[in-house]
């Protein structure tokens, strides 16, 4: 059987080098892996994720600061939307006018979503080791400045990408009734700001099934948990209430994940003038065990010991 | 006078009617609005091109992100409230989302200054041309009548990136006309004196216009800068007029921190240093009142700008460092 998943991954992903993982030294090296996106199972998203993982470590213990939980925990949403074939897009060409559009509302995250896009092939990944430093494309938090491919737009100051999506989201449907879609990832302490209820109310008066909200809901901000710091819960009645067609998914598995991808793909085919929020449950630094749901690791990297030894526990994953 | 009286119109109507004419321009202008359409006049562009106008509601941040998204996705929005809810309560998305993205974003900032009146403190921004005009790839502007508010919003749909005009509730003196220039990041000379450079914006041009009358009664020949281009600003002219006339008083319907004078001052300070006094609000918020009250009541009229004058010329004369306080001078009659 493992063999046959492993002649699997290898006709899928061709270019995969299989010598990677033989190694400290080399793990901790960047690889020329990149990954399709198209509809596919969930042992091709895991491998996706688990290389997104592996390289948000890598790039986050040559940076020396930055976020390691909220990256790891939402790698495998990253997987599904950049490899799923849910958001359309050229890695090549990323100024495709007819492209999908993301916008990362939650800033500080940007580690995955660098890391998505380099597996994607938007760049190569050996810049993801440049994150955070002098002069980088791999800015802190994004900068539409650096003209990253696939960097829509900038953000880190919280509760502002999820209304540029749904001006994106606007000018898609409203203005030039187009079929893109726009998608927006958020945090869960993010919903403390209200800037993001603002943006919600108008996504759902202006009926844009064509824009997908997804939460990146871990329960974890900085000063501690959610209902600690302050309490935004009930998430989902919430989303509800200000219009949205509201889906929970376990934020770790893959079919999951694309059932909610799916519920916005039907909302939009159907024009059902809804706006989807995926709320995916997920763990802060799921997939390296003492990371794991704890918020510590919010806003800190790994040292290069703790690199090696999270890159050891991915690489058995 | 070179400059006559026209008539009296609020600018914001200049706002409004620049707006219609973008829109006939160009299909790609969208206007947002934020519940107050008919005050800031984006109701009239709602009006003509419905399709084109979305209301946002009163959640000025979002309309301001909002914009930007549509700015990012090829669209010329507009978005328009009053400047305090407009320039300063979304400072934070006026700095990242549209300045930093460097999106092609207007934000048309209304009931600015003291001539709102009635409406009182919590309404009359006095603060926001300081804040503009520190951000990275924003362009601000703040047009002295009318016609040139007209003329702005134009020039500010028509160019590429971030950019704010601020106009007024209140009616004030028209006495550009159509064929007066008007350019981004350039100031025009009304008058031209080398005795005393008075450099104005908004209202207070007219202002300066009438101080220059006066001084001329003394045989003082004022040269009047219409300034509306805070930013990009004009060194050039600024820094000839420190040149030629060696004094300058700067007036403005803003705090006398950090605005236009906070720009002639840094301007002439590295180019060609010269004593300044600056008319503007000193440091205070304003209150209720007539629009004609509260101006003679904060100290934005021709009668500071003529005293101020005389008190920049006395500094340079003097060769004094300018330690005259501007309560020493006597009231002008």
């Amino acid at each position: 059987m493992l063999q046959f998943v492993s002649l699997l991954v290898r006709t899928l992903f061709p270019q995969r080098s299989t010598h990677m993982d033989t190694a400290t030294k080399q793990s901790l090296d960047f690889n020329t892996t990149t990954f399709p996106n198209q509809r596919t199972d969930a042992q091709a998203l895991k491998a996706a994720a688990n290389e997104i993982r592996r390289d948000i470590i890598r790039s986050l213990v040559r940076a020396g600061s930055g976020h390691s939980g909220g990256p790891l925990g939402s790698a495998d949403v990253f997987a599904a939307l950049y490899f799923g074939g849910v958001m359309r897009y050229r890695p090549e060409d990323m100024h495709w006018s007819g492209r999908d559009r993301f916008v990362l509302s939650a800033g500080h995250m940007a580690p995955v979503m660098y890391a998505a896009l380099a597996n994607a092939g938007c760049f190569p990944k050996e810049e993801l080791g440049t994150l955070r430093k002098f002069n980088t494309r791999l800015q802190g938090h994004p900068g539409r400045d650096m003209h990253l491919p696939g960097v829509e737009t900038s953000s880190g100051s919280l509760g502002q990408g999820i209304s540029i999506a749904v001006g994106m989201a606007m000018a898609d449907k409203l203005v030039d009734h187009s079929d893109r879609r726009v998608f927006t990832l958020t945090g869960d302490g993010e919903l403390q700001e209200g800037s993001v209820w603002e943006a919600a109310m108008s996504a759902s008066h202006f009926k844009l099934d064509n824009f997908c909200w997804i939460i990146d809901n871990n329960d974890c901000q900085i000063d501690g948990r959610l209902p600690e710091v302050m309490n935004v819960y009930p998430i989902v009645d919430k989303c509800v209430a200000f219009g949205f067609d509201t889906v929970v998914v376990d934020g770790h598995d893959p079919d999951d994940i694309m059932r909610g991808f799916d519920v916005f793909l039907t909302n939009q085919a159907n024009g059902t003038g809804k706006p989807t929020a995926i709320v995916a449950k997920t763990y802060m630094g799921h997939g390296v065990s003492f990371m794991n749901d704890k918020f510590e690791w919010h806003g800190k990297p790994p040292s290069h010991d703790q690199a090696v030894a999270a890159l050891e526990e991915l690489a058995k994953m | 006078m070179a400059h006559e009286l026209l008539g009296q119109k609020p600018t914001r109507f200049g706002f409004g009617e620049g707006l219609v004419t973008l829109g006939e321009r160009h299909s790609n202008v969208i206007v947002l609005g934020g519940d107050i359409t008919g005050s800031v006049l984006t109701s009239m562009f709602k009006e003509k091109f419905p399709d084109r106008f979305f209301s946002i509601g009163i959640a000025e941040q979002n309309a301001t992100t909002i914009a930007a998204g549509l700015a990012l996705s090829g669209k010329i929005p507009f978005f328009a409230s009053y400047g305090a809810f407009c320039a300063l309560r979304n400072a934070d998305q006026l700095r990242i989302s549209v300045a930093y993205n460097e999106a092609n974003v207007k934000i048309g900032g209304g009931h600015a200054g003291i001539s709102v009146g009635p409406d009182g403190a919590t309404h009359q921004v006095l603060e926001e041309v300081a804040f503009l005009r520190t951000l990275p790839n924003m362009t601000m502007l703040v047009p002295a009548d009318f016609e040139e508010a007209r003329k702005a919003t134009i020039a500010m749909g028509e160019m590429h990136g971030p950019a704010y005009i601020r106009f007024g509730r209140s009616p004030v003196p028209m006495f550009t006309t159509e064929s007066s220039p008007f350019e981004i990041g350039k100031a025009q000379v009304l008058t031209d004196g080398t005795d005393v450079a008075l450099i104005a914006c908004g209202a207070m041009v007219w202002e300066s216009l009438l101080a220059a009358q006066e001084l001329a009664k003394k045989g003082i020949h004022a040269r009047v800068i219409n300034s509306p281009s805070i930013k990009p600003f004009d060194f050039a002219t600024v820094t000839q007029a420190a040149r030629d006339c060696g004094a300058i008083v700067t007036a403005e319907e803003h705090q006398v921190h950090g605005g236009l004078g906070g720009a002639v001052a840094e301007c002439t300070a590295k180019n060609a240093p010269v004593p300044i006094e600056f008319v503007g609000v000193k440091d205070s918020f304003g209150g209720s009142g007539e629009p004609e009250e509260l101006m003679v009541k904060f100290g934005l009229t021709w009668r500071e700008i003529y005293a101020s004058a005389l008190v920049a010329m006395d500094r340079r004369d003097r060769g004094s460092s300018g330690v005259r306080a501007i309560k020493d001078v006597p009231q002008a009659q």
